[in-house]
């Protein structure tokens, strides 16, 4: 439970403060319109890759709702124009520009940068 | 009980009285309400209202055992038969009532009893040892409550009334009629109009003889004819009784002298006597206002509408149950089949609903109550209101005119008001916003049709067009899109949002859409697995930690030991929990994601294939084993429930459908509670439709009766092809049903009587569907670039961290919720 209580802590990466750039996986290896989990040290990032609009986002994998590592398996969409995410357990969703919950209560998810070079995804962190 | 009721409310109240109770009977108060429960397991000890040390530990003086013979009201005393005085400052009766046994010639032979105190029962139950046949006087409340103690002491059980029907206080003779009949269906006997002139026996009773000249033989005799206020003290002391018996009191509950209250069945108030215990506590809760002085008020009489449950039947009356009041106009239901009567009084000028009685389903009782309370308006057809489709009433017209103190989510308390409020004051117009403002539908959910149709009702009140469209996404309902779809050949998913939707689409429109694309085109969806639902989208069922659950078909149910020994076998190999579903298979749960693939190859390879489980489509079809085995059986039951589940497995619907073949009329596969059940006849089969279990249990409809295997299959083959064209997202067969205009009568038009011409296409259709089945998960297991997915990390072949198991029972479970 202690990788839970460390991913809790997260909260947003300011770009400028970003330390590491951490190379994940070839863009061809995720699904289109669709997410996969990436393990960094001891954290499991979830990375969408928004085809339609060929943008990608990153969150913690942890939903917040039942402590369930299972954001990355969710399904991608948009509301009124902002990339979401909805997890696959009881479908909360929450935003992937600011991690807000957009259906509950439930905490804050934090989101990570990402950038694409050379055919690779890249998460931002700042350790 | 009302004397207690009055300590109780007495003491939170205040502390500056001192309580003495004494009492007759040799206990403390007890629950005489569910006394014929001491009949069915509970003992006297478990009928006490509240524990011994109770009066004790509230410094309540109590004395069980010493009637109370006289009152000295000039000194302000009591005396006890037991010669014990005692003062009082205020003196409260609460007597209550005996029973009211009737001057019949033979009352005093044995076997004959009354039912009314625990001392009564234990007689009773005594004498019932050495008896057969039991007969009770009396069709009240109280006769019915004792005919059934009279059946869990497990005798032949007879009920006389005086009166042409039962119940005369509560229900008519219509009602009573219905009553009688589910009554007989449960083994009692019952004998209106029936008038005892002689109690016959030799010193113990053998039988009753009628004034009409009839008899009846019975071993004993319950009398349960009524209840006779206990005012014999109140008369010796020279308080006001009525001539019929009760003391007199006015609406404060004080009787001719100052210093003297009188609570419960034995008082007279306004020429009537509540032998109910609601209005007892209402009467207790008068005089402890007086007494502390804080916001008297008086008794204005008491609502006798009731619901209750007799021996399994509902009964239920409310307002004006008889139409007594002037000009009232009764409409009346009476399905003698069923066992349902239904009478609603509605007033002169059609707008008010002004009582009613319900026999057989009282489940409108509420809503029925709640109109007559707050005078709500009825509908332009108030026939409407009890016959038609009931649930439709309840759910649209019926939600219209609830009161907006009716509680809707009963998990955080909200009311009608508080959504409606949320919308009209707040500007909360979707579902998702009302969930987030008041958090209805966030604890269990049930509540989400209803605040569904609350916010549709309320923004139509506010003049806003509600369309039924699936989401911000799109501007269609499913049935537009299931049209647009196939006529536009569209075959993913980006080909529909992009021609007729807008944005990136959502967790609403992707499976809805995915479910249309299935059911049309019938193309393997694991190529566009990631619109579909998690469960599809990994062909398997994802579970509390995020392991998996594994169920291979086995249709109808029937599996051979060399099948049972593969799924033993690999559910082994894997570490997996196995479970029999209430589907009639094998669940093996708490596969880890990576595992699936090579899970379900050795299922494959078994002679297995997927079970689909996981998708809204069909599930199983249950059995019974029928003529096979059966000594009742009437027809093949398993072999037509695998020929049907083969036929329909991998159709993709709306929701997910479940059916059932029963071999003959005992039903043993449940088949009526399925959304298809077929169930064998001597000639054939009938067909029930759109029946379920879940939340609102509904019990299938019967379509057709007595029709032949290829006549059953081709109904069933237009039914579900129907339903899958016209439901919405995620409606099961029976809300499909109820929200139909026209109900089962156009069902049956639309797929039997072929009334819109569109059954050689349904059938076609389906035929379709059937013809291009393929294994979801052969492709998966064929196909190395379609397992790539399960994997939970995309960078390491490392397995999830945090999923951890404990074991019990010697299985591994899944580590509770994380908090």
């Amino acid at each position: 439970m202690e990788i839970l209580n460390q991913l809790r802590t997260h909260t947003a990466e300011d770009i400028a403060e970003i330390k590491i750039w951490f190379k994940a996986a070839r863009v061809s290896d995720f699904p289109e319109n669709g997410g996969a989990c990436v393990k960094y040290k001891d954290l499991q990032i979830a990375v969408f890759n928004f085809s339609r609009r060929n943008e990608w986002y990153a969150c913690q994998n942890l939903c917040p709702h039942k402590m369930q590592m299972a954001l990355s398996r969710g399904m991608i969409g948009s509301a009124e124009g902002d990339p979401k995410i909805a997890c696959p357990f009881h479908k909360k969703t929450f935003s992937l520009l600011n991690g807000q919950c957009l259906n509950g209560e439930e905490e804050k998810i934090s989101v990570f940068p990402v950038k694409v070079e050379d055919g690779f995804i890249y998460i931002g962190f700042t350790r | 009980m009302v004397g207690l009721k009055f300590c109780e409310k007495l003491i939170t109240r205040s502390t500056e009285f001192e309580i003495i109770i004494y009492g007759e009977e040799p206990r403390p108060a007890y629950d005489r309400v569910h006394l014929s429960s001491f009949f069915s397991g509970s003992s006297a000890e478990d009928l006490l209202l509240t524990p011994s040390s109770w009066y004790e530990d509230n410094k309540i003086r109590l004395h069980t055992g010493e009637l109370v013979t006289k009152i000295n009201r000039n000194e302000k005393s009591i005396q006890t038969h037991s010669g014990k005085k005692d003062h009082y400052d205020i003196l409260v009766l609460a007597t209550g009532s005996s029973a009211f046994v009737p001057n019949i010639e033979g009352v005093e032979r044995n076997g004959v009893f009354v039912y009314r105190t625990i001392e009564d029962l234990i007689q009773i139950q005594a004498y019932a040892e050495k008896a057969k046949a039991a007969t009770v006087i009396g069709g009240g409340l109280l006769g019915l409550e004792a005919a059934k103690a009279m059946v869990d002491l497990q005798l032949e059980t007879h009920v006389v009334e005086f009166a042409q029907r039962l119940m005369p206080r509560q229900i008519d003779e219509d009602g009573s009629a219905i009553l009688v009949y589910k009554l007989k269906q449960l083994g009692i006997h019952i004998h209106t109009n029936k008038s005892t002139s002689r109690i016959e026996g030799n010193g113990k009773l053998e039988g009753l003889t009628f004034s009409d000249g009839t008899s009846l033989q019975t071993d004993m005799l319950v009398i349960s004819a009524g209840i006779r206020p206990r005012d014999e003290l109140a008369k010796n002391s020279g308080l006001n009784v009525h001539q019929r018996g009760g003391i007199v009191v006015n609406d404060f509950m004080q009787t001719n002298d100052e210093n003297i209250f009188a609570i419960g069945e034995a008082v007279v108030h306004n020429n009537m006597v509540y032998g109910l215990v609601a209005p007892g506590y209402e009467m207790a809760e008068v005089v402890v206002r007086q007494l502390v002085n804080d916001q008297v008020k008086a008794f204005k009489g008491f609502d006798m509408s009731t619901k209750l449950k007799l021996l399994g039947v509902d009964v239920a009356s409310f307002g004006d149950a008889f139409g007594e009041v002037s000009g009232s106009i009764p409409i009346v239901l009476k399905d003698s089949r069923n066992g349902i009567y239904k009478r609603i009084n509605i007033s002169s000028d059609g707008k008010h609903l002004l009582g009613g009685i319900l026999v057989g389903d009282a489940a409108q009782y509420n809503l029925f109550h709640q109109m007559v309370a707050n005078k709500m308006p009825l509908p332009n057809q108030p026939e409407s209101l009890i016959f038609g489709n009931p649930n439709k009433t309840d759910e649209s017209t019926g939600l219209k005119s609830l009161p907006d103190s009716a509680q809707i989510c009963s998990c955080e308390n909200i009311s009608k008001g508080d959504l409606v409020r949320q919308v009209t004051q707040n500007g909360v117009f979707t579902i998702d916003g009302l969930k987030k403002s008041t958090k209805a539908c966030t604890g269990c959910g049930g509540c989400t049709p209803m605040v569904n149709d609350i916010l549709k009702i309320t923004l139509e009140s506010l003049g806003h067009k509600v369309k039924k469209t699936l989401c911000e996404h799109f501007d269609y309902s499913r049935q537009e899109l299931f049209d647009i779809i196939k006529v536009k050949e569209l075959k993913t998913y980006n080909q529909v949002l992009d021609s007729h939707g807008k944005g990136d689409g959502c967790e609403i429109c992707k499976p809805a859409v995915a479910s249309l694309l299935a059911s049309i085109w019938n193309e393997p969806i694991v190529h566009q697995s990631t619109i579909q639902d998690t469960n599809d989208r990994y062909l398997a069922n994802i579970q509390k930690g995020g392991s998996y659950s594994v169920v291979p078909r086995i249709a109808g149910g029937e599996i051979t030991p060399e099948k049972l020994m593969a799924i033993g076998r690999i559910a082994q190999k894997y570490n997996l929990y196995t479970k029999i579903t209430g589907g009639q298979r094998i669940d093996m749960f708490g596969a880890r994601m990576d595992d699936l693939p090579d899970i379900w190859a050795e299922l494959i390879e078994e002679g297995f294939e997927s079970g689909h489980a996981y998708g809204k489509a069909l599930r199983t079809v249950k059995s019974c084993v029928g003529s096979t085995w059966c000594r009742f059986g009437v027809q093949d039951s398993v072999g037509y429930a695998i020929f049907i589940e083969n036929r329909y497995k991998g159709l993709r619907a709306p929701h997910k459908i479940k059916g059932a073949v029963s071999g003959c009329i005992r039903e043993c596969a449940e088949a009526q509670s399925k959304d298809f059940g077929i169930i064998a006849t001597e000639k054939g089969w009938n067909l029930y439709v759109c029946g379920n279990g879940g939340a609102r249990p509904q019990h299938a409809k019967l379509l057709v009766n007595d029709v032949d295997t290829e006549t059953c299959t081709k109904l069933i083959d237009r039914f579900l092809m129907f339903y899958i064209r016209t439901a919405d997202p995620l409606t099961r067969t029976a809300t499909w049903l109820n929200k139909m205009e026209g109900g089962l009568d156009h069902l049956r038009e639309v797929i039997v009587d072929d009334k819109l011409g569109i059954c050689d296409q349904l059938e076609s259709e389906m035929k379709g569907l059937i013809e291009t089945y393929h294994c979801e998960w052969k492709k998966v297991v064929d196909d190395p670039e379609l397992q790539k997915q399960y994997k939970h990390f995309i960078n390491t072949d490392e397995t999830d961290p945090a999923l951890s198991f404990v074991e019990v029972r010697k299985q591994m479970l899944p580590a509770d919720w994380g908090k």
